[in-house]
C-alpha cells in the first residue's frame, strides 16, 4: 500500500514522469496557494474517482467504459467546483476555468483506466492519494521557484529583498508570465535527465537494458 | 470589425498554448513531425468550431435561466414558474464534456462514412481531441466574457468565431513548433536537455515573441 502512494511520488510522477497534466501545472503555478489550492482539489477528485470506479468496476460495460469514467469524474470535479465557489471565493477566482478543466486532465483519466480499474478499493484510494501527493508536490516546487524569482514572495509574504552594490534587486517579473513557466519546467525536466545520465552511468556502465535509460 | 478583434485577440493575443496554457499534452506529444502537426491543427480547428456552435445553443437553450431556456417553455410558463428558477449553471461542467464527447464521436463516424480521405487524414487525432483540454476551454470561455471584448457569450457567431480562432492560433503554434523541433534534432544539444525539455524551452522563447501581440486589440 505505502509502495503504491511512493510510486505517484517518485517513480510514475504523473507531471515530470510521465509528462500529462501539464496544462494546469503550468498555469497555476504563478504562486505557492494556488498551486496547493489546485493540488488538493485534483487530490480529492483523483480520490473520489479512482475509490467510486474500483468499487463498480466489473458493473462498467467494457465498450462504453471511457464515457462512465468521464461522467464519476465530471461528478467529482462539479462538487470541487461547488465547495470552492462557496468557501474559497479568492482561490476560485484565481485558478478559474482550470477547476472545471480537472475534467480532461489526462492523470485522472489515466489512473482510472490503467489502476482502479483493476484494483480493489484501498489500493486505488492509495493510487490516488499519491498520484494527488505527486501532482501536489511538483506543482508547488515550480510555483515555489517562480514566485520566489518573480515576485519576490513564498506564499504571499514579501521576501527581504536581496541586496546588490546598485541597491535592492528587483524581481525578475518574466517568471510569473507565460515564458517562464516554460524555462522553470525545462529546466526541472533538464536536471532530471541529468541525474538519470549520471546515476546510469555510476551504476552500471554499459547496460542498456535496465531501463534506466529514457 | 468585432469579429476580426475577436479572431486576432483569440488566435494570437490570447494564443491557446503559449498564454492560456491550454492543449500542451499534444503540443509537446505531437510536435515532432510537420505532418502530424497539421493533420492534428486541422482537427482540433475542425472541432474546436464545431464544439464552440453545440455547447453555445446547449448552453443558452438548456442551462441558461431565463425566458429563453426551453425547460422553461415547456414546463414552467403553463405552472407561472419563475424563469430563473430553470438555472442549471452547475451542470455545465458535465453536460458540457458530455456534449464535446458525443460530438467527436458523431464527427468520427460522419467522416468515416461520407468522406473517407477527410478520414484518413485526420482520424487518428480525433479520439486524442475529446480530452484536449483547449477543447473544452474554449466551450467554458465562450460562456463568459473574459477579453473584454462585448457580449461573446450572448452572439452564437462571436462565439463560433472564438472557437475557431482558437483553433487556428493552436495550429500556428503548433506547426511552428514542429518545424522548429525537426531542425533541433540535427544540432549538437548537451545531451539533459535533448528532447522534451529543450522543445519546453523553444515553447518559452516563442511565449516570448507572442507577448509581442500583448495590447494589441485592447481599446
Amino acid at each position: 500500500m505505502l509502495r503504491t502512494f511512493l510510486n505517484g511520488i517518485f517513480r510514475e510522477n504523473p507531471v515530470l514522469g510521465l509528462l500529462i497534466g501539464l496544462c494546469p501545472t503550468l498555469a497555476v503555478s504563478v504562486s505557492l496557494k494556488n498551486a496547493v489550492g489546485m493540488g488538493a482539489a485534483a487530490t480529492f477528485v483523483l480520490v473520489f474517482s479512482n475509490a467510486i470506479i474500483s468499487v463498480f468496476r466489473r458493473f462498467f460495460p467494457a465498450k462504453i467504459r471511457i464515457p462512465c469514467y468521464i461522467v464519476v469524474i465530471a461528478t467529482a470535479v462539479s462538487i470541487v467546483e461547488m465547495v470552492m465557489a462557496a468557501y474559497f471565493p479568492a482561490l476560485n477566482a484565481a485558478l478559474g476555468i482550470f477547476i472545471p478543466l480537472i475534467v480532461v486532465n489526462c492523470i485522472i483519466l489515466g489512473r482510472a483506466e490503467a489502476f482502479a480499474s483493476k484494483n480493489g478499493l484501498l489500493a486505488s484510494m492509495a493510487d490516488g492519494l499519491g498520484m494527488g501527493a505527486g501532482f501536489t508536490l511538483t506543482l508547488s516546487l515550480i510555483a515555489s521557484i517562480r514566485e520566489v524569482i518573480g515576485s519576490g514572495k513564498i506564499w504571499g509574504i514579501t521576501l527581504t529583498s536581496f541586496y546588490s552594490p546598485q541597491g535592492p534587486v528587483k524581481p525578475v517579473s518574466i517568471f510569473v508570465m507565460a515564458p517562464g513557466a516554460f524555462i522553470v519546467i525545462a529546466c526541472i525536466l533538464g536536471f532530471i535527465q541529468w541525474r538519470k545520465g549520471r546515476a546510469f552511468k555510476k551504476e552500471c556502465g554499459s547496460c542498456s537494458a535496465c531501463g534506466m535509460s529514457t | 470589425m468585432d469579429y476580426v478583434l475577436i479572431f486576432i485577440s483569440i488566435a494570437f493575443v490570447n494564443n491557446f498554448i503559449l498564454s492560456k496554457f491550454l492543449g500542451l499534452c499534444p503540443f509537446i506529444g505531437v510536435s515532432k513531425k510537420r505532418s502530424e502537426a497539421v493533420g492534428m491543427g486541422l482537427a482540433v480547428i475542425f472541432v474546436m468550431t464545431m464544439a464552440s456552435q453545440v455547447t453555445w445553443v446547449v448552453n443558452r437553450y438548456l442551462l441558461l435561466g431565463g425566458e429563453q431556456n426551453l425547460f422553461y417553455a415547456i414546463f414552467g410558463r403553463s405552472k407561472g414558474i419563475s424563469p430563473e428558477s430553470f438555472d442549471f449553471q452547475y451542470l455545465k461542467t458535465i453536460v458540457f464534456i458530455l456534449v464535446i464527447a458525443t460530438l467527436v464521436q458523431i464527427v468520427e463516424m460522419f467522416l468515416m462514412k461520407a468522406a473517407p480521405p477527410l478520414y484518413k487524414a485526420l482520424g487518428i487525432y480525433l479520439p486524442l481531441i475529446t480530452t484536449n483540454c483547449a477543447v473544452l476551454g474554449v466551450s467554458l470561455l465562450n460562456a463568459k466574457d473574459f477579453m473584454n471584448i462585448q457580449s461573446v457569450s450572448e452572439s452564437f457567431l462571436k462565439s463560433t468565431v472564438q472557437g475557431f480562432g482558437g483553433g487556428v492560433g493552436f495550429t500556428v503554434v503548433l506547426y511552428l513548433m514542429s518545424g522548429i523541433r525537426e531542425r533541433i534534432e540535427k544540432y549538437p544539444i548537451p545531451k539533459a536537455l535533448r528532447g522534451v525539455p529543450i522543445a519546453f524551452i523553444s515553447a518559452a522563447l516563442m511565449a516570448l515573441a507572442f507577448m509581442g501581440f500583448a495590447g494589441m486589440g485592447s481599446k
